[in-house]
């Protein structure tokens, strides 16, 4: 039975101050220029109190409301990836010294520890997949590691969900369980607009004195877990994941990657918006005098023609090839890697594909040819 | 499940030497064929060595213009010498063909697994070789034959194009004056000057002198070459998990990481690229995997 | 002196035939040597021989323009060269050059094509072989057209 907390919605702003006293950088959800974003906050005024998302697949819609909510948002694009595995980081710089070069690394420059405020309970998931990736495989990734040891996260579970959304069937949703120092659920009832707060951590437990609170009374706890409840029961679509990688696995030639590939732009925006993918290119550039030289980690994605390219060609040309690499690595062979399943149901890839492939209804459609249909 | 190579020491966090190059020196290039030379390499840094297993490879930089993965040709008794033969095909690695004794790159590495030389003690060792496959390759034979009397036969098969794309002749040449090694070599087609045998590798299986249940073959070639080169060897006998055979894609960090050398579950460039052929089977028979 | 029936029995393309039907193969063939630089056959000419090679080595040549004669396989000891034809005579595509001193056993086709007639037995003997040896020279021919070794 985990032990809930109390506390006003006004005490938020009391909570930012706090974590930028201790030296955080405080990382919240933000609408900036129409979209919504990830971002540095100065104050808890900067969330989208105000603002909800309509997310369907192939859009994202941000709506004006009356609500004084400050969590009412789903996820947008961003997600802890982006900080934690930036997409561009310089490695080295080399500089030309007579016949030689010097090298100068340059990948652990970096600024305050963050506090991530309002982490959803599928980034949660896709942080843990990406700490097998980066932090459990045979060689350790030095900037994610730092990152990571130093980030501070105060989670939300989320109270509503959107069309896209598929963590339950995941079992990695709406409902936060590891990985968070505090976690809130935002509860308006009437008049009253109150967060539940759960402790995770010790530094979370010293966080949360710096803020007036009080053991949670049982029918707050009620509500609150009703409406996370509510969350998980709303959600419309699933993914079923018994005997799904061997299914994946026998399926390399199913018809219906024909069906799919003749949709896909092989644009790539599932890779670059999904909070697990990992892959990345090395680019070396060389300034104009030849003196300096540096090498850029890139974030990189499957579905380009270069991501296979071996010198004389590419092993995966065509777009169907490319579109079940993807899935086929995401949902099959990336639990043979890393012990887990590469999806965490945040439902981004669905909203932010621009013909709005589904990825539950593509697998839904595979078993279906399978099957037997055409 | 075929035992797996001895692997490099998995490296801890806080290290991350690993991202970035150390500066080594061409000793000197040689002219293998008119498109591939091998280099001869030797740390900047005085007296190091760089300890590898023949199979590994390293990431070879030219600073602003790339990286590229080579397989380590050389022998693995000789650690103070980095030798690399590079094939011209894309702008680093024409680079690097055309550096001079002096000039100074950055190496990453050693990467990846390594020929199972242990495992093949007590029992014939065929390699076979097509192309540039033979380089991966040298660094094994060099040790097979230091360590002679701990196998059984050893047979050389190696193929190219013609007489002119043939690596390492000198060596090629020294090894077969050896009486206990048997080198056999083809090419393709060749002019009336040729004096070897013409016709492909795979042909050349039949006549090599090995008892099949009892014989571990290490293969590295062009794809093609891999595949029939192992149904022949399965008709004389062996099994799939005693066939190794070195694979290539897209190499990148070198480190398992960025994903790029992924053949279905596996990273060729950690969990590779050498693999009993059991391992990979599925998934390299398969099209645009 | 070996006889035309004792080398034929010692080749590995014949293993397996019965005494009889092996002396009735060896009565189309007789024993040959070529020096070195020797030709075997020549291209366009009429494919007269099949040919088991006994001992020595002989290169399959393609003559082109551009690169002079092109050897595209060496045929050895234990191995066989030819074309056994049945509607009308087979002409060289090829030059079969040996490249030191070889020992073979020329089967004249027209010959062993009327034993196999007179015999449905032996036919399918030699052809069974034949066969297969045609079935590996397609298999050869296909990956040296695939060029492998090109990049």
């Amino acid at each position: 039975m985990p032990e809930y907390f109390a506390s006003a919605a006004s005490h938020l702003p009391l909570l930012v101050e706090s974590l930028h006293r201790r030296g955080y950088r405080v990382l919240g959800p933000t609408v900036r220029e129409g979209e919504l974003k990830l971002e540095e906050l100065a104050a808890a005024t900067q969330l989208p109190v105000g603002w909800v998302d309509c997310q369907a697949p192939g859009s994202f819609d941000l709506k004006r409301t009356e609500t004084p909510a400050y969590f009412a948002c789903g996820v947008g694009q961003p997600s802890l990836k982006n900080y934690l595995f930036p997409a561009v980081v310089r490695l080295f710089e080399a500089r030309r010294e007579g016949a030689g070069w010097r090298l100068i690394p340059t990948f652990m420059e970096d600024g305050p520890p963050p506090a991530f405020l309002g982490i959803r309970a599928c980034d949660l998931a896709g942080l843990a997949v990406q700490d097998r990736i980066f932090l459990k495989g045979r060689y350790v990734e030095p900037l994610y590691e730092k990152r990571r040891r130093r980030a501070l996260i105060i989670a939300v579970h989320c109270t509503q969900s959107r069309e896209t959304c598929f963590c339950a069937s995941l079992g990695t949703g709406p409902r936060a369980t590891a990985g968070f120092d505090l976690v809130l659920t935002e509860v308006l009832e009437g008049e009253r607009h109150y967060f539940l707060i759960e402790v995770g951590s010790p530094e979370g437990a010293q966080i949360l004195k710096e803020i007036p609170h009080s053991p949670a009374k049982p029918e707050e706890v009620a509500a609150g877990e009703a409406l996370v409840g509510k969350a998980a029961q709303s959600q419309t679509r699933m993914l079923e994941t018994h005997g799904l990688k061997d299914f994946l696995y026998d399926n390399f030639e199913n018809p219906h990657w024909d069906r799919v590939a003749a949709r896909c732009l092989s644009c790539g925006n599932c890779a670059a918006v999904c909070p697990t993918c990992f892959c990345h290119r090395l680019e070396d550039t060389l300034d104009l005098t030849g003196e300096v030289a540096e090498r850029w980690r890139l974030l990189d994605v499957c579905f380009t023609v270069d991501h296979s390219y071996i010198h004389g060609g590419a092993i995966r040309p065509s777009v169907r090839a490319r579109y079940r690499q993807w899935l086929t690595h995401k949902l099959a062979t990336w639990v043979d890697q890393f012990g887990c399943l590469g999806c965490v149901g945040c439902g981004r890839c669905i909203t932010w594909c621009p013909v709005g492939i589904d990825l539950t209804a593509e697998v839904q459609a595979l078993k279906e040819t399978a099957a037997g249909g055409k | 499940m075929a035992p797996e190579p001895q692997l490099p020491e998995t490296r801890r966090s806080g290290e991350s030497g690993y991202l970035l190059p150390q500066l080594f020196r061409v000793e000197s290039r040689r002219r293998e064929t008119r498109d591939i030379y091998t280099l001869t390499l030797t740390a900047v840094e005085e007296g190091r060595k760089w300890p590898f297993a023949p199979g590994q490879f390293n990431m070879l930089s030219v600073f602003g213009l790339g990286e590229v993965p080579i397989s380590i040709s050389g022998d693995p008794a000789r650690p103070g010498h980095l030798v690399h033969t590079i094939r011209a095909v894309g702008a680093v690695t024409r680079s690097l063909c055309r550096l001079e004794r002096g000039a100074v790159l950055g190496v990453r590495g050693p990467f990846g697994t390594c020929w199972p030389l242990k495992e093949a003690e007590e029992r014939d060792l065929v390699i076979v070789a097509g192309g540039l496959g033979l380089a991966p390759l040298r660094g094994a034979i060099y040790h097979a034959l230091a360590h002679r009397a701990a196998y059984g036969n050893v047979e050389l098969i190696y193929g190219t194009r013609t007489p002119e794309d043939i690596l390492y002749y000198k060596e090629l040449q020294a090894w077969r004056g050896r009486f206990d090694v048997r080198v056999h070599v083809t090419v393709d087609t060749a002019p009336p000057s040729w004096r070897g045998n013409v016709g492909v590798v795979t042909r050349l299986i039949d006549r090599a002198r090995f008892d099949g249940p009892h014989t571990v073959a290490f293969v590295c070639g062009p794809g093609v070459m891999m595949r029939f080169t192992v149904q022949e060897l399965l008709t004389r006998g062996l099994t799939l998990d005693n066939i190794y055979v070195s694979l290539e894609r897209n190499m990148q960090c070198g480190l398992g990481l960025c994903g790029h050398c992924q053949l279905g579950p596996v990273f060729i460039c950690r969990d590779g690229p050498v693999f009993p052929y059991s391992r990979v089977k599925d998934w390299f028979e398969r099209r645009e995997a | 002196m070996e006889t035309v029936e004792a080398v034929l029995g010692a080749h590995p393309f014949f293993k397996g035939l019965t005494s009889r039907h092996l002396g009735a193969v060896a009565a189309c063939g007789r024993l040959v040597q070529f020096k070195a630089g020797e030709f075997l056959c020549r291209d366009s000419e009429e494919a007269l021989d099949f040919f088991a090679i006994i001992s020595g080595s002989v290169a399959v040549e393609i003559f082109t323009a551009r690169r002079g004669p092109l050897a595209t396989s060496t045929v050895g000891e234990g191995e066989v060269l030819g074309w056994l034809w049945f509607d009308k005579p087979y002409h060289w595509h090829l030059d079969a050059r040996a490249r030191q001193f070889t020992r073979a056993v020329a089967l004249e086709v027209k010959a062993l094509k009327e034993a196999c007639e007179a015999d449905h037995d032996l036919g399918y003997e030699v052809m069974k072989r034949y066969a297969h040896h045609l079935a590996v020279q397609f298999r050869i021919a296909r990956l040296q057209l695939v060029d492998m070794y090109g990049s």
